[in-house]
Formats: C-alpha cells, sequence, structure tokens
C-alpha cells in the first residue's frame, strides 16, 4: 500500500483562478474562477463548443490549461497532477475501453493499472451485475450497443471507488433503464465530489451544490451556488445563438 | 476499497498481456509482417535476378526486409492507446505511464522475433546456400529487433498523434535507425560472407547495438510521459 500523499493546507476539492484554454489560436475556455468543497457536487452547463468538456479534462489531469491555475484537493496542476492518479474517476466521451476485448478483460486491465489486487476482479463482477451487464461480460465492447458500452464505462470510471468523479454527459446514450442502473453508482456518496456536465437543467439544480454556466465562447456567465441561480438564468444560456455570447 | 501504487512491472506485464492478447484475437499485426516479408524476398529475388546472396548484399537484403515489415507493426502499435483511450486510461492510473513504452517495446521485439522465426528459413531458402551464417546472425538481430522496438515505442507515439502517421513514423524513425542497422550490416556482411562466416569486428558491432538499445532505453524512459499528452 502507498503511503498517503501530504495534505496540502488548501485542501477545497477544486479551485481555479484564471483558468483558461486555447487549442492554437482557438479560446474554448476563459478565465474561470471557481471553488468547490470536498463532497459537494459541481453541475457544468452550456452549449456545444463552450468548453465544458475541455474544462473536465484539466480537471482530470488530461490537458494542460493554457493559462492560470487550477488545484484539484489542494494539489496545484499540471506540476502536482501525479499526485492525483488514481484518485479520480473520469467518464468523457470516449468510454476508455478497448473494443477487442470483453467487459471484464477491460474491467480487469483497469483493476490492474489502478492497483486493486485480488479484489479488482470481484468489485468488476459486482459492478457488471449492478449495471445488469452480468450475462454480457464476456461480449468483445466492440459488439456491444452504444447504451452497453456506457453501462461498462461507468463501471470502468468508477471501479476504484474515485474521491473525484468527473462525469461528461454520463447518461448520454442510456435507456431509461440505464439510467436506473448507473444513477446509483454515479451519484453522490460521502465523501465524494463531483463535477458534472449535463444538457439537462432541472436534473442540475435538484442534484448540484454549486452550477456553472459557460457562455458559448467559453467565458463564465455564472458560477454560484443553485439557490443563487435560478432555472430561467440557468436555460438562459442555452438560447445564446453562435457567436453572441453576452 | 484498497488501492495499491502498481509495480512498474507488474503495468508491463498488464499491458503487455493484453496486447498480445489484442494481436492474437484481431490478427492485425504479424501477418502482415509476414507476408509483407515474403513479399519483400520474392521482389528481391526477380528483381536482383540472382537465386544467391552474399556479403553485404545479403546482409542488405535482409535487414531492410526486416527493417520495413517492422514498420508496420510500428505504425499501428498505439493507434488503439490513440484511438479507444490508452493514453488516458494509464494517466489517470496510479501507474507509471513508463511502463507503457517498455510494454510496446518488448510487443514489438516479440512481433518481430515471430517474424525472424518465419522469414529467416524463407531467406535461406532464396538466397542462401548454407545456414551456418544465419547462427550468429542470431544475436545481431536479437539486438536490431530490440533496437527496432525501442525506437519504434518512442517515435511511434508522437506519429500516432499526427494526422499523418503512416508518414511521421518512418520519416524520424528511419534517419533515427542508421546507426543501429550500420552495426547490424557490419557484422552481418562477413557473417553472410561467401565461404562462411568470419567474425570481424564481431563483438564490437554487437557492443555498438547494445549501447544505441540503451541510449534509446534511457530516452523513452525520460520522454514517454511528455509524447503521450494531448
Amino acid at each position: 500500500m502507498s503511503a498517503p500523499a501530504p495534505q496540502p493546507a488548501d485542501a477545497r476539492a477544486l479551485r481555479a483562478a484564471g483558468l483558461s484554454h486555447a487549442y492554437g489560436d482557438r479560446w474554448v475556455l476563459r478565465d474561470l474562477d471557481l471553488a468547490l468543497g470536498a463532497g459537494e457536487t459541481l453541475a457544468v452547463l452550456g452549449p456545444n463548443g463552450a468548453g465544458k468538456s475541455t474544462l473536465l479534462r484539466i480537471l482530470a489531469t488530461l490537458l494542460r490549461p493554457t493559462a492560470g491555475s487550477v488545484a484539484v484537493g489542494g494539489h496545484e496542476l499540471p506540476g502536482e497532477a501525479w499526485r492525483l492518479r488514481g484518485r479520480i474517476g473520469y467518464l468523457g466521451h470516449q468510454p476508455l475501453l478497448y473494443r477487442d476485448l470483453d467487459a471484464r478483460e477491460n474491467l480487469a486491465f483497469h483493476a490492474k493499472l489502478f492497483g486493486l489486487g485480488d479484489a479488482g476482479a470481484g468489485r468488476a463482477a459486482d459492478l457488471l451485475e449492478r449495471v445488469g451487464l452480468a450475462r454480457r461480460a464476456t461480449t468483445r465492447v466492440g459488439e456491444m450497443s452504444a447504451g452497453m458500452v456506457k453501462r461498462v464505462a461507468v463501471c470502468r470510471a468508477v471501479l476504484h471507488d474515485p474521491d473525484l468523479l468527473i462525469l461528461d454527459e454520463p447518461l448520454a446514450n442510456l435507456d431509461p433503464e440505464g439510467v436506473a442502473t448507473v444513477a446509483p453508482l454515479l451519484g453522490p456518496a460521502p465523501g465524494r465530489t463531483r463535477v458534472v456536465v449535463t444538457h439537462d437543467v432541472d436534473a442540475a439544480l435538484e442534484q448540484a451544490d454549486r452550477v456553472l454556466g459557460l457562455h458559448r465562447d467559453g467565458s463564465v456567465a455564472f458560477a454560484a451556488p443553485v439557490a443563487a441561480v435560478g432555472a430561467d438564468r440557468a436555460r438562459s444560456i442555452y438560447a445564446e445563438r453562435a457567436g453572441a455570447a453576452a | 476499497m484498497r488501492r495499491a501504487t502498481p509495480s512498474v512491472l507488474g503495468v508491463v506485464a498488464t499491458v503487455l498481456a493484453k496486447d498480445l492478447r489484442v494481436e492474437l484475437r484481431t490478427l492485425q499485426s504479424v501477418p502482415a509482417m509476414l507476408l509483407f516479408a515474403t513479399t519483400i524476398f520474392v521482389v528481391f529475388r526477380f528483381g536482383l535476378d540472382r537465386t544467391r546472396l552474399d556479403g553485404a548484399l545479403a546482409a542488405g537484403v535482409l535487414l531492410v526486409t526486416i527493417l520495413f515489415a517492422a514498420l508496420l507493426a510500428i505504425n499501428r502499435i498505439f493507434v488503439a492507446e490513440r484511438e479507444q483511450g490508452g493514453f488516458e486510461a494509464i494517466r489517470l492510473a496510479p501507474a507509471d505511464a513508463t511502463a507503457m513504452f517498455l510494454a510496446k517495446a518488448a510487443a514489438l521485439l516479440i512481433y518481430l522475433v515471430v517474424l525472424e522465426l518465419f522469414a529467416l528459413p524463407v531467406f535461406w531458402l532464396f538466397f542462401l546456400d548454407d545456414a551456418a551464417g544465419l547462427v550468429p546472425m542470431l544475436p545481431v538481430l536479437l539486438l536490431l529487433d530490440a533496437s527496432l522496438a525501442i525506437t519504434g515505442a518512442v517515435i511511434a507515439p508522437m506519429a500516432t498523434n499526427s494526422r499523418a502517421r503512416d508518414l511521421i513514423a518512418p520519416l524520424i524513425l528511419l534517419p533515427l535507425l542508421v546507426p543501429a542497422l550500420i552495426a547490424a550490416a557490419g557484422a552481418g556482411q562477413h557473417l553472410l560472407a561467401a565461404g562462411g562466416p568470419s567474425y570481424e569486428q564481431y563483438g564490437t558491432w554487437l557492443a555498438v547495438l547494445c549501447l544505441y538499445d540503451l541510449v534509446f532505453l534511457l530516452i523513452g524512459w525520460a520522454a514517454f510521459d511528455f509524447l503521450i499528452e494531448d
């Protein structure tokens, strides 16, 4: 067992100041200030192209920000990203599953990468049972439907019981039954901080502690506790036309 | 849940086992390499219009064939990691990402050894009078395989990030491989000489190949984390 990482002075789950990112000369995230406490849920709203997925990839340590500072669990990124490895559960647009391996093999692979040891196989079997795929455990991912792949990806994201869940439209591609099976795995849990990108404004306002709205140009529309952001204001960012951010 | 930092060797074994399992299932790389090598031998046989080769020409035909067959596997070795999220997976895990570099180099080395188990008899059949020179060529080929595998595992992640993947890998890789090819050809021209193998500078050329492999192993170890970033 590895030694626990030293606890930094500022142990808030997330903190960003002036966070910006550009792909080449195209800025997709502009001057974001953000703070989130441990165990809280942040909902991220915004139209397509507003920089939501980019923000999540930065928080997941997969992308270096172009400007500004960001810390996760008090550890500055990207310099201290290595301290966060194994503590983040990331569910993005890509399932991070090998198409030529079956569901069980994929989860076993990730369990070994995350150092779960002998417990990994049992944990994987339990998760596949919970998402209703126990009987499809030996089906190759490349032969699964998009919804089934999503369910396996959810298992992969929570396999190591992460402290921080970063979820990019986690319920996309899922039918109502799929939503019902994965929701308990992705929902709030004691000590678990969540950042969730969603286009379901009502669900976001119901489940989150704080909400971040991004304009189409990547600038911040609002970043506040849910109570301070009404449903109408939250929906208004989806009404913007391209090139007409506030 | 108990989580431990997996050892480098444990992750190497995990990634390598995954790659070999996928290769056995899909047969994407090794059969193509075998077919390609055979085709190249046929082309040389008719292109040179000779049924027997020796010396530098024999070594050149053998080494160039192995080199170009290796490029097929090198071009593909990281494609699944890029397209199916293997790079992200290892960067999210508490595992040393360098383990992926070592696993990919090991996978390429295995592919090349399998290729040679098939290609050397074909080469003997097509071009040699006897196999006496091939036996002492085995250490040379093994070290050259390591050169191809290690250098390929350093360059392939960069190429995989590019849209011109199939072009970038050879353009960067071939110049880098020149010292290893010079050493292997230097040893091979004497081992495959007419009248039987001679061991002129054999140890020197092996040492050069060992040094080359060590240098690129260290470069890969130091640089791989940066090579797999977005």
